[in-house]
């Protein structure tokens, strides 16, 4: 019998709720979380707006040192690591260390605590060669993402292989998918692994206003990430993380765990096409789905519902349509879909976790979160993307896509135990 | 793991190297040999203010011959370093991608800090200027996963690809899931890492640790396993190699037999820290036992407590002093994603040969430090295995075993 | 705001330094009514020209217009007639 990974845990930090609950009572609403920035003053940006966490480190358990240690990003993964692992009811201290991995995926690692103290570094950005006498004893945790893993590992104790995967907006797919497979081989018995990203900060914000990718629907924030809406108008910056415990599902039963679901398959392909450019025949996200579905031995009938990446461009929503329909056939248009992205904006290679995260729930609940502010879809998007309102459904498998800068393709089948 | 027989090995088919001492494999192996260094005086920013100023730089390569202009305008440095190296790695293997079916083929590669130089300068834009100024090619430039992205985009590669940051051991784990890629059943994959921190943003985060050495002898200032021991330097470059199963590729440059990795324990347990336990992981997961390998390549930070945390680890495994041990890095500074894939590129190059390359800085071992460094002169010798080994900031550690190849043999 | 005409040589400057530029695809009059794919410029590439030019003139140009400047040649009348209308907006604003 081959080893497989059960979720057993789940921690969310999310925007419009600190937690993993509040989150999915979020997502069962419908409710938006896109607002006017509060994070920085962002005047002379063209999109003003995004999905921010209102998060206080020291009242979500972190210590002064912490917090001024950790970066937004690494706040965030540490925080719903802890939810995670006592969601899990699993006592890692009783566990060989050796045996656990940690694998966390970033799009851009610890920018926004690069990005502080570059201002103060460069004095305002008025010097290139930078005054090392202002660097902070922790900047070189800033300058490489791995230190999103190494705080991860160093709060649970783990010793086994951690690393920090690091594939743009497909990150928190893939670091999950590393980590399955890590259990699969053989090489670890638990796995600590999700994905954390901060990206609101000025330099990220003025790099996708820079490409037209954000939504500039300054005046009405709330409704501003329209994922397969003809009035769609770019993805809307999120930001937040979601940590989850996957267990050897033998060992998982044994020990009585309360199991959310399987990691039946996971693929990734690259389309070799373009760094931020997608092919319309979605022809490589259908390749990672048909993998995934192979490796959880079911057919596109065996989906349920699909948690689409729903970004809110134009690109990508006609791309992602096309994928499922070439990997579903006409079950594409039986199955429901959905962007929570249009709820919680795009938190880029968070994002990933965080969809996860709501699948296993959706899946352990038998609800299907819906696509906030779908009033007059794209016709061209022509699938239930499930406007509006929450859904009950009955789901055994269910499917998590995403898609990211550099060509990424990633897709992962959660089935039902 | 039940296919584990049936698995392919997974060969080395070409390499390209972009490193201080050479920007070909032959041309840093003849470096290597001669004990050539290629550290210098930083020349990409004026370094007279800081209080180290010395690096290894990868010097007198016009990258604009070796990477198209589109390209070079869309790309930070270390990008460039990696695409020059997987094209020269392609050519080395004498593949042509075109004919190998697309999704059969994967470019997994290891970052540390992105694109730092890129990333410095947009910053800069931003914070003097106004947020219009940040460029359209920041936001595929900057991030972790450019140069995967880049590399499968240039040669077709449609495979499942990946990007693994763990710092100095990213190198590592970055040819160890090219490994795994191979015994699933791909037909090649691109990999290995490249890195370019010496910007001064990149720099300053490097001073900040206090572990770059400060001393101004470029002979002296970077001695691992030394009792004057006293940090280490940083370099620019790395390698890239070019994985394919052993049954497509009779003629090779070496095996990837083992891989492992692991992960020190928290800071104030009193539990070891990994590298021993992953050495012994990766020797396991080979099939070789201790006595079977020739020469190991140790991670020598040039920290004192963590050149004597590898040296006990070796012993422990080997035996004290009972198997060679060199660290050639002191000739290029360390590279951090680059590192170890070009440590894996000597080691075959080693192997090949029958040659040892010996370790140029140290002369006195520090007190602890009971292990067969290679000092002085190269040691020749046949043999067929080599250990690599890398340790990352903040706790990561991974082992890597590979065998001798059938090209040149 | 300066009443000078954009040309075709200042397009070509700000797509070789933006962009970088291929030897093997001049772009001068010979590939003025050449397609920017073809020439090897992509929409980031055609972006970072708009981007310059909104600098350079302070006109604004709209999101989607990149999707309207298929060729040099397009994009060099495009940009033109954005600067006449910023000019027209002038004079009825003063």
């Amino acid at each position: 019998m081959a080893r497989k990974a059960v979720i057993t845990g789940i921690g969310v930090v999310a925007p419009g709720g600190p937690d993993r609950e509040s989150f999915w009572d979020l997502l069962v609403a419908g409710r938006t979380a896109t607002r006017g920035i509060t994070l920085f003053d962002p005047a002379g940006h063209r999109s003003r707006i995004a999905a921010e966490v209102d998060f206080d480190p020291l009242a979500a358990g972190l210590t002064t040192r912490q917090v001024r240690r950790m970066d937004r990003a690494a706040q965030f993964a540490v925080v719903s690591t802890r939810e995670a692992v006592a969601d899990s009811g699993l006592e890692l201290s009783t566990l060989d260390p050796s045996r656990i991995a940690v694998s966390v995926g970033s799009a851009i690692g610890c920018t926004s605590g690069l990005e502080e103290e570059f201002e103060v570094l460069s004095d305002d950005g008025r010097q290139w060669l930078l005054d090392h006498t202002y660097g902070v004893p922790h900047l070189y945790g800033y300058m490489v993402p791995s230190t999103l893993a190494v705080e991860v590992a160093r709060d649970v104790a783990a010793e086994g292989p951690v690393v920090l995967v690091s594939t743009g907006c497909t990150s928190g797919l893939d670091a999950i998918g590393h980590a399955a497979r890590l259990i699969e081989e053989g090489t670890a018995d638990v796995a600590v692994t999700g994905a954390t990203d901060a990206p609101v900060s000025p330099i990220a914000l003025a790099c996708f206003d820079a490409i037209k990718a954000t939504s500039p629907n300054n005046d009405d924030p709330g409704h501003a990430s329209r994922p397969f809406d003809a009035r769609r108008d770019g993805f809307v910056l999120g930001e937040g993380s979601a940590v989850l415990v996957l267990e050897e599902a033998g060992a998982a039963r044994r020990r009585g765990a309360r199991i959310y679901a399987e990691v039946g398959g996971f693929a990734g392909r690259s389309n070799a096409f373009h760094m931020t450019g997608l092919r319309p025949d979605g022809r490589e996200m259908a390749e990672a789905i048909d993998a995934a579905l192979a490796m959880a031995r079911r057919d596109g009938t065996g989906i349920d519902y699909i948690n689409a990446h729903g970004s809110g461009t134009k690109q990508n929503d006609r791309h992602e349509t096309a994928a499922f329909k070439r990997s579903l056939g006409a079950h594409a248009y039986r199955v429901p879909v959905s962007s929570i992205k249009s709820m919680i904006g795009h938190s880029l290679g968070a994002i990933g976790s965080i969809e996860v995260a709501a699948c296993a729930l959706a899946l352990q609940r038998q609800v299907v979160p819906p696509t906030a502010n779908l009033a007059e879809p794209d016709p061209e998007c022509d699938l239930d993307y499930v406007p509006v309102t929450a859904r009950v459904h009955r789901m055994s498998g269910v499917l998590c896509v995403g898609s990211g800068f550099g060509g990424f393709q990633s897709a992962m089948v959660l089935t039902r135990v | 793991m039940s296919a584990v027989h049936a698995a392919p090995r997974a060969v080395v088919a070409g390499v390209g190297v972009v490193a201080p001492t050479g920007v070909t494999a032959d041309e840093h192996w003849q470096a290597v040999l001669a004990g050539k260094s290629g550290i210098d005086r930083i020349s990409r920013f004026d370094p007279s203010g800081y209080p180290v100023r010395l690096a290894g730089e990868v010097s007198g390569y016009p990258i604009e011959e070796r990477v198209p202009a589109r390209l070079i305008a869309q790309t930070d440095r270390y990008t460039q370093l990696g695409l020059a190296a997987a094209a020269d790695a392609l050519a080395d293997a004498g593949v042509d991608p075109a004919r190998v079916p697309e999704y059969r083929m994967a470019v997994v590669t290891a970052s540390s800090s992105g694109g730092c130089e890129f990333g410095q300068r947009e910053m800069q834009s931003l914070h003097a200027k106004d947020p219009s100024w940040v460029g359209v090619y920041q936001s595929i430039a900057w991030f972790y996963a450019a140069t995967t992205g880049q590399v499968s985009i240039r040669h077709g590669m449609r495979g499942p690809s990946g990007v693994l940051c763990a710092e100095q051991a990213g190198g590592l784990d970055a040819l160890g899931q090219a490994r795994r890629l191979i015994r699933d059943g791909l037909g090649l994959v691109v990999t290995g890492g490249t890195d370019a921190s010496l910007s001064p943003y990149g720099f300053v985060a490097q001073l900040a640790t206090g572990r770059l050495s400060t001393v101004e002898d470029p002979r002296r200032a970077y001695l691992p396993f030394d009792e004057q021991a006293s940090g280490h330097l940083p370099g620019e470059g790395g390698a890239i190699l070019v994985l394919r199963p052993e049954q497509d590729c009779p003629d090779h440059l070496g095996v990837v037999l083992g891989y492992a990795a692991g992960f020190d324990p928290p800071p104030g347990s009193d539990r070891p820290p990994a590298v021993r336990r992953t050495i012994e992981l990766a020797l396991r997961d080979a099939g070789v036992t201790p006595a079977e390998v020739d020469v190991v390549f140790a991670d020598a930070a040039g920290i004192p407590a963590e050149d004597l945390a590898e040296a006990r680890a070796i012993g422990e495994v080997f035996g004290p002093g009972a198997v060679p041990v060199t660290a050639p890095k002191t000739l290029t500074g360390r590279l951090y994603g680059g590192a170890a894939p070009l440590d894996v590129v000597t080691a075959l190059l080693a192997l090949r040969e029958g040659t040892i390359p010996h370790t140029v800085g140290p002369t006195r071992l520090a007190h602890g430090c009971d292990i067969d460094l290679v000092l002085g002169q190269p040691r020749h010798r046949p043999m067929d295995t080599a250990l690599v080994l890398a340790r990352g900031y903040g706790g990561f550690t991974a082992a890597l075993v590979v065998g001798r190849g059938t090209r040149g043999a | 705001m300066t009443t000078k005409e954009f040309t075709l040589d200042e397009l070509a400057e700000i797509l070789r330094t933006g962009s970088g530029a291929d030897d093997s695809a001049p772009l001068d009059v010979s590939t003025a009514h050449t397609e920017f794919t073809e020439l090897g410029y992509d929409s980031l590439a055609l972006l970072d020209l708009t981007s310059h030019v909104q600098r350079r003139y302070g006109v604004v140009i709209p999101d989607d217009a990149v999707e309207d400047m298929p060729t040099p040649a397009v994009a060099v009348r495009y940009i033109n007639d954005r600067l006449a209308a910023a000019r027209g907006t002038d004079v009825r604003a003063h």
